[in-house]
């Protein structure tokens, strides 16, 4: 991050967007989407007051955000100079260079300063030379354009012109009236209709000096105690302010002025604004313009805020997105709040992509469960699941003792799922435990975006240990949200739990309804009888209990090398169970002894 | 009904000058051009015939820039005054958010502004316009002919203004009245805005 202290205020959220500094905001906001790639170097140059300090301090607090990991250093030409010349009285020449080095974007100010100062010009040329060949972004700021900066060097001229040199002008009205209403909202002054274009219609040229001039503006107020009216603009400021060409024309402009901002339904002026603002920020506002056609007014402020609230959640979605692919940088979906749900996917294919799911383990199979009368139901609402029966999209949740085979049927069903490999499914397997750690980590880490967008995109969810969630409200919230984006969709998701949802006090109401509104089946873990195949005949027609094998523990299991296993259950044969012990928990396969004696030294 | 186009953010008014023929109609526009700077106007069309008279009409776009964020339009139009224009005159005034009436103050002229007024309230009536809805402003141009030969402005009020209209006294070439003409028309025309009803903001 930078070292100097940067204005917090300039930011390029406040930064008001003309036809006169457009294309500078953009070419702005490309480098903080790809810092190094897009413009390399970008040169902004303007008169005083123009912004140009705004835009390079933007990129600072912008690439803070969203690339916290890449260095970004912004100093003026002067602080560079003084730095210098320390470096070199100090004889810490080398440490200063590697200053330089380690930097992945370097926000230069005031570069009009370089003019005759030939020292300091093949110092920057070299640093320039450094960053460059490292592929970093460097972003100067000038009050004139490079070939106006006299007593340069020729090589370092070519560099600076060598990317991109764009210039800001003077604002246009529009945009000085956006200005003028930002600093009289930012001080919570109040203007009359009408007064803030007629003060933006003032000769002055730059930003600064319009503050100035709405400063005068306030402080009269004040002192009257009454709202100025447009008419009285001028004589407030003297006539050292009126626009120049003061005829018959301006007159009648101004009168037309004082009538527009009159009639005007100030709900729909204000909505327009935030509409030219919103674009101005590079974002589609159809569905602001839609509000403007309405016959009524609606809540303006809530109607911005909801945008500004979806505006910033594409944001963080663009800058996690293009962290994960390039590729996705200035992708229109991050630009469009009515396409949230497409930058979403995008984001998790993308995540997807990097960071596969693990799959689940291929050890259990649905037809090794031995079903009884007790989980029959249970199984079958399992296979109705996977094959999609019913009421596709409702949860299916799962609740049973320890060792009844939550797991084994969480697994299995989720292979069943995933189908075979050419199938390009994925399926979200994961233990209750496992999920509230990486959540943990993520929140941690601000990697939640990321973390949430590699669930989202699979073609089932299947937690294995609902238990985990309980008292655990943060996690309640995110559950939910993926698990809703699961039902919308109509994709399956299963919640295993050793309770059921009534023994729950510590799970959140939207959690419990949703869970409700799916199925809730009970899993009874089967009897030793049971299991070894000593119960009741199969009904007929139920071939999935055909097999009426006991969970095997592993199936085609390698021992370790030289290890022996001796098998309790013979392969395809009847299991030996023992009383009062779970099937799945036991251990069926032991290493004889030798096998045990070499573990044991290991 | 001035257009108000939210979404575009664009607002847009058109002003038709109405009035006899020579009654100094585009000696307004003419004036009106010369005093707007370059970057405010459009070029003005002006269909003339060889004598200089109003063949068609004459259009005079006026870009008065960004208004409350709006993009701000006047359009000024002129009819011919000539009698048999009358169709002209009609799809002229088609549309109008505002009538400038400009008479003729000779004294010999009267008839004609009587008669060119009446023919403006058939050709609203014919559109279906209420004309007592309609910004209205009456310009008594030409008062600065010998006094024996012009009529008063409390005279002609007298004769043309029965509805209580704005009125002004005008020497057109001079420019004297044009822009408090144009003025009051602008601000007619759109305090007219805020009583325009939801059905009258057009579709993008």
């Amino acid at each position: 991050m930078s070292e100097s202290i940067l204005d917090p205020h300039l930011r390029f959220d406040t930064f008001v967007v003309g036809a006169a500094n457009r294309l500078a905001a953009s070419a702005a906001r490309a480098v903080v989407d790809a810092p190094g790639t897009a413009y390399n170097p970008l040169f902004v140059f303007g008169g005083a007051g123009l912004g140009k300090t705004h835009l390079l301090t933007a990129i600072a607090h912008a690439m803070a955000e969203r690339h916290p990991d890449m260095p970004t250093r912004y100093i003026t030409l002067d602080d560079f100079a003084d730095e210098l010349d320390a470096a070199i009285r100090g004889s810490q020449a080398d440490a200063f260079k590697r200053r330089y080095q380690d930097i992945g974007v370097l926000l230069l100010d005031d570069v009009q300063g370089l003019s005759g100062r030939r020292e300091m010009q093949s110092e920057i040329l070299r640093v320039f030379n450094v960053l460059q060949g490292a592929g970093r972004q460097i972003v100067m700021g000038s009050d004139r354009a490079p070939a106006d900066i006299r007593d340069v060097d020729q090589r370092l001229l070519n560099r600076l012109s060598g990317g991109l040199t764009v210039d800001i002008g003077p604002p246009d009205q529009e945009a000085r009236t956006e200005l003028l209403r930002r600093f009289a909202s930012t001080r919570r002054i109040t203007f009359g209709g009408g007064v803030l274009e007629q003060l933006a219609r003032s000769p002055l040229g730059n930003v600064r000096e319009l503050q100035g001039a709405l400063n005068q503006l306030v402080a009269h107020q004040a002192v009257a105690g009454a709202l100025l009216a447009p008419n009285e603009v001028w004589q407030v400021l003297g006539t050292a302010q009126l626009p120049q060409r003061a005829d018959e024309f301006e007159s009648f402009l101004q009168d037309v002025v004082t009538s527009v901002a009159a009639s005007v339904e100030a709900w729909r002026t204000h909505l327009t604004a935030r509409i030219a603002w919103w674009s101005g920020q590079g974002f589609r506002t159809a569905v602001l313009e839609r509000a403007l056609e309405l016959p009524e007014a609606p809540d303006v402020e809530e109607l911005d805020s909801s945008f500004a609230a979806v505006a910033d959640r594409l944001r963080t979605l663009e800058g996690v997105a293009i962290r994960v692919d390039r590729s996705l940088t200035g992708h229109a979906a991050f630009r469009d709040p009515e396409r949230l749900r497409e930058a979403e996917t995008l984001l998790a294919h993308a995540v997807a992509a990097a960071e596969p799911l693990p799959p689940p383990d291929n050890r259990w199979q649905l037809t090794d469960l031995v079903r009884t009368a007790g989980n029959r139901a249970a199984i079958q609402a399992v296979a109705d699941l996977v094959e999609q029966h019913g009421e596709v999209g409702t949860p299916l949740f799962v609740h049973g003792k320890s060792g009844a085979g939550k797991t084994h049927v969480a697994h299995a069903a989720a292979r069943v799922l995933l189908g075979d490999e050419d199938s390009g499914k994925r399926v979200a397997i994961v233990s209750g435990a496992a999920w509230l750690d990486e959540l943990l980590v993520a929140m941690h880490a601000g990697q939640l975006e990321r973390w949430r967008a590699r669930y989202r995109l699979a073609d089932a969810l299947v937690v294995d240990g609902f238990q985990a969630f309980d008292r655990q409200t943060r996690a309640h919230d995110e559950l939910l949200a993926l698990g809703q984006i699961y039902s919308d969709a109509g994709r399956p998701v299963l919640l295993t739990s050793d309770r059921p949802l009534g023994a729950y006090v510590g799970i959140s109401a939207g959690l419990r309804a949703w869970i409700e509104g799916g199925r809730v089946v009970h899993l009874v873990a089967p009897s030793v009888n049971e299991r070894t195949g000593r119960q009741t005949p199969v009904p007929d027609g139920d071939e999935a209990a055909a097999p009426n094998i006991d969970i095997r523990g592993v199936r085609d299991a390698t021992p370790p090398d030289g290890v022996r296993v001796t098998r309790l259950t013979p392969p395809g044969g009847i299991a030996l169970g023992v009383a009062g012990l779970d099937a799945e928990k036991m251990i069926l396969e032991w290493p004889e002894a030798p096998g045990r004696l070499m573990e044991e030294m290991r | 009904m001035p257009i108000v186009n939210y979404a575009a953010r664009e607002l847009t008014c058109k002003i038709v000058y109405y009035g006899t023929g020579r009654s100094g109609k585009t000696t307004n526009l003419h004036y009106i051009y010369d005093r707007v700077p370059a970057n405010r106007r459009g070029s003005m069309v002006s269909l003339a015939t060889q004598n200089e008279r109003t063949l068609f009409f004459d259009f005079l776009p006026l870009d008065l820039g960004t208004i409350s964020g709006f993009a701000t339009r006047i359009q000024l139009y002129t009819v011919p005054g000539q009698i048999f224009y009358r169709s002209t005159r009609k799809l002229v005034l088609q549309g109008a958010d505002g009538v400038v009436f400009v008479a003729d103050s000779q004294r010999r002229q009267r008839e004609e502004n009587v008669e060119s007024l009446r023919d403006m309230h058939e050709v609203l009536a014919e559109q279906g316009v209420d004309v007592r809805g309609l910004p209205l402003v009456l310009q008594y141009n030409k008062q600065d002919l010998p006094r024996e030969l012009i009529e008063t402005p409390r005279e002609l009020d007298d004769t043309l203004n029965f509805r209580g209209v704005p009125s002004f006294p005008a020497d057109a070439l001079a420019g004297v009245g044009v822009f408090e003409t144009l003025r009051k028309i602008s601000q007619l025309v759109l305090q007219r805005l805020s009583a325009a009803p939801p059905a009258a903001m057009p579709v993008r």
